[in-house]
């Protein structure tokens, strides 16, 4: 029965073929992540996103609750319009809320930061967030620092 | 210089009539394909030969090029006291780049140099005309079911290379050196993307075992009949698989994560 193993090897290389791309989607990718974001849109105006970059994180209070989902320029104001979904089970979020871009650690990624507001109402589906604070930008400051030393030297 | 100019453009000429032939025996083989779904015992003894064979050399290659990776990428990490992003650097290099690309040579120097000199081989004993005079088309009986399990087992074995190598990657990075094993899961996982690196890198293997698959039977169905002639034949096929893979990985690459 030379066939019959030759077909039950077969089986088992396939298979685990077919496993190591599981094993790659799942534990290695972010393809588990894509079930829960089914969520909400909301529009955040930034003066400055820094490196910020679509599927960025939005975070609030470290807790991850949603991701950036476009990035364009606003042809009037000449800003920033950061379009973030929000998933769907954090619907409690106050419409006064103020979103803040910061970077993990002093090299690391650029993600959104979203601090609660006081309000009764909630966020809903294409509202917009005013308080905003711009990126960080490291030449920026320097530039200030530099500037306002060299002032002070007088 | 007459004699120059001549040999050149025989030269010339002589490499477009065996991309041509190349071409039609590649229509040949596709024409074949469809037919095989009904008869898949065949297919099966060559996933056999061509995949499962290779098994145990992509397994054992992909621990150790992972094992590198966790090495190297260590001592140049440790550097800018990143060594937390060891997982990243070992997943995205081998997903992206070396598991298709490491394991599509090893593939066309395991099962794509056998496939040719098993072609060639038949040829040269006058197998395939004997089967023509049987009414058996060599083509669809021994071309295509071969054609089509190399195209199988590339992507499944480079899967394996990827997911083997980052086992490698962390035995080294969590057991060797102590990097903290859930930031190396957990930061691999934020920064790969199944789209975009994993996806990629899967159809890059699959195009690399489209090519090395096709070279290989083309370069045995092409050759000369003679002991020589075969050998030369599997020469050709490594020194041709390597040159196809890495110039189209190149092609791939650019288009792939070309515009960031």
């Amino acid at each position: 029965m030379q066939n019959k193993s030759t077909e039950i090897t077969v089986g088992m290389f396939v298979a685990a073929g077919i496993a190591a791309i599981f094993v790659l989607a799942l534990k290695v990718s972010n393809l588990a992540e894509f079930n829960d974001e089914v969520g909400y849109k909301v529009i955040a105006e930034f003066e400055n996103i820094g490196g910020l970059k679509v599927r960025s994180a939005v975070t609030m209070a470290g807790v991850r609750i949603g991701r950036v989902e476009s990035i364009n320029l606003n042809a009037e104001t000449y800003n920033a319009d950061v379009t973030i979904n929000l998933y769907g089970k954090y619907d409690t979020i106050p419409i006064d809320s103020a979103a803040s871009i910061y970077t993990a650690g002093l090299l690391g990624e650029q993600y959104i930061g979203l601090e609660a507001g006081a309000e009764d109402e909630f966020l809903q589906d294409g509202d917009v967030i005013d308080l905003t604070q711009p990126a960080l930008v490291l030449e920026q400051i320097i530039g200030k620092f530099l500037f306002s030393k060299a002032e002070g030297d007088d | 210089m007459i004699d120059t100019i001549r040999s050149l453009g025989r030269w010339g000429l002589s490499v477009f009539e065996r991309l041509g032939r190349g071409h039609l025996f590649l229509f040949d083989t596709l024409r074949g394909v469809p037919e095989l779904f009904l008869r898949f015992s065949l297919v099966t003894q060559q996933l056999f030969s061509v995949g499962v064979l290779s098994v145990f050399l992509i397994l054992i290659s992909g621990l150790f090029v992972g094992m590198v990776l966790g090495l190297q990428g260590y001592n140049t990490l440790v550097d800018f006291g990143a060594e937390e992003s060891l997982g990243v650097m070992v997943s995205l290099s081998l997903v992206r780049e070396l598991g298709p690309v490491v394991c599509a040579l090893l593939f066309a120097g395991r099962a794509g140099s056998a496939l040719t000199a098993e072609i060639g081989l038949m040829k040269s004993t006058e197998q395939l005309s004997g089967m023509e005079m049987m009414a058996v088309d060599p083509m669809r009986r021994v071309i295509a079911p071969r054609f089509l399990a190399g195209f199988i087992s590339m992507p499944l074995l480079a899967a394996l290379f990827s997911a083997v190598g980052i086992f490698g990657g962390f035995l080294v990075g969590h057991g060797l050196l102590g990097v903290d094993d859930g930031a190396f899961w957990s930061q691999m996982q934020v920064k790969t993307d199944w789209y975009d690196d994993v996806l990629n890198g899967v159809i890059k293997s699959v195009v690399f075992g489209f090519v090395v698959t096709w070279i290989a039977l083309f370069e045995g169905y092409d050759a000369t009949p003679t002991s020589e002639g075969v050998g030369r034949a599997t020469t050709r096929t490594v020194v041709h698989s390597a040159f196809a893979i890495l110039g189209l990985d190149f092609m791939l690459t650019a288009l792939m994560f070309g515009e960031e």
